[in-house]
């Protein structure tokens, strides 16, 4: 998977799960901050990740994960 | 099967913890819509009324009323309020708890007096005081369930102090039944094994335990939000008239394995 690919499924989740135009989800976009997410939309935004990517994210790292791009790095790194 | 056929046909039913589209209230929701059920939706806060709002609309429900059940006069003001709407009740399903995530892992023996406290009270005390301001509202052949996990009879990792709440929930469960059975109200439990909703995931290694499940229950699968509402259909409808203070395991048949075989056991854990 390429950086890119991941990053473009990424922003698909993020737009139909905040219901955000694509446009204000850009890499540094934070979920809370910029696109309006409380935390209930944090969790299930991790839980999508997973679903989409086939991946386990823990606890301590799904608190690291607050923008688009933290997702992806992490992604990035442990998709299979 | 259509509305005017379905096994809940004329019924009104409660619906109390849809948080989003995985909830298990919101599976059970989407069945008894579909066998007739007229419903009301209860919400703890602003935060998941926006939630709960668009899936009520799917099925046809536009009574959204708010109830945060650690608050009597709030449970009091929720329950006048679904009597002014209407007349009775025929059912009420019960989805709700909470714990601190910080102690639904490690030892169960660090739980504090103030998260027991508020566990129980949210947990396994809710639904009495659920019981009893529907109770009024109820005709005979009401039917009053609840969500509970095999955590409540054998220790599970990390479902600490939840497991003790779903204890004292399960046995709460049997003496209302007790309490309401001359009334014709039954009250039962729905043991669902692990899915991966909202609540699922604030328990720690959640994955973990899911994988498990599916390796070892007897289908050798996880079970879905359908089969978790076909189920509950049973215990809400009159198909379950003769039925009351039952836990029903509805795992994949997880609960009744003591020992996995040893051909099965290849989980490691990550």
């Amino acid at each position: 998977m390429s950086d890119n690919d991941i990053g473009q499924r990424v922003k698909k989740i993020v737009v139909e799960h905040l219901g955000v135009d694509d446009a204000k989800v850009t890499d540094e976009a934070s979920f809370i901050d910029d696109l309006g997410a409380d935390s209930l939309d944090t969790v299930e935004l991790v839980m999508a990740f997973e679903e989409e990517f086939g991946c386990e994210i823990p606890d301590d790292a799904a608190e690291k994960i607050v923008t688009v791009k933290d997702a992806v790095n992490f992604i990035q790194e442990h998709a299979g | 099967m259509t509305s005017q056929g379905g096994v809940l046909a004329g019924k009104r039913g409660l619906i109390m913890g849809v948080a989003n589209e995985k909830s298990i209230a919101w599976g059970i929701a989407k069945a008894a819509a579909a066998q007739g059920a007229e419903l009301a939706f209860t919400y703890q806060a602003d935060s998941f009324a926006k939630r709960v709002r668009p899936l009520a609309e799917q099925v046809g429900s536009d009574l959204l009323v708010r109830c945060d059940v650690s608050d009597d006069a709030d449970l009091d003001r929720a329950f006048r309020e679904i009597g002014e709407h209407w007349d009775g009740l025929d059912f009420v399903v019960h989805a709700i708890a909470y714990s601190d995530k910080t102690q639904l892992k490690g030892r169960y023996l660090d739980t504090t007096r103030q998260n027991f406290r508020h566990t129980l009270s949210i947990s396994a005390y809710s639904f009495t005081a659920v019981a009893q301001r529907a109770q009024p509202l109820m005709r005979a052949g009401g039917s009053l369930l609840t969500l509970t996990y095999l955590g409540a009879e054998r220790v599970a990792p990390n479902y600490n102090v939840m497991g003790v709440a779903k204890a004292a929930l399960e046995a709460s469960v049997r003496y209302m039944a007790a309490d309401l059975g001359p009334q014709g109200i039954r009250v039962n439990a729905l043991s669902a094994g692990p899915m991966r909703t909202l609540a699922g995931s604030a328990i720690a290694d959640a994955r973990f335990t899911f994988r498990w499940s599916a390796e070892q229950a007897p289908l050798h699968r996880n079970i879905d939000l359908e089969e978790v509402g076909q189920s509950a259909l049973y215990l809400l409808s009159d198909l379950s008239e003769g039925v009351t203070g039952e836990v029903h395991h509805v795992d994949g048949g997880y609960h009744a394995i003591a020992m996995p075989h040893p051909d099965r056991v290849n989980t490691k854990k990550e």
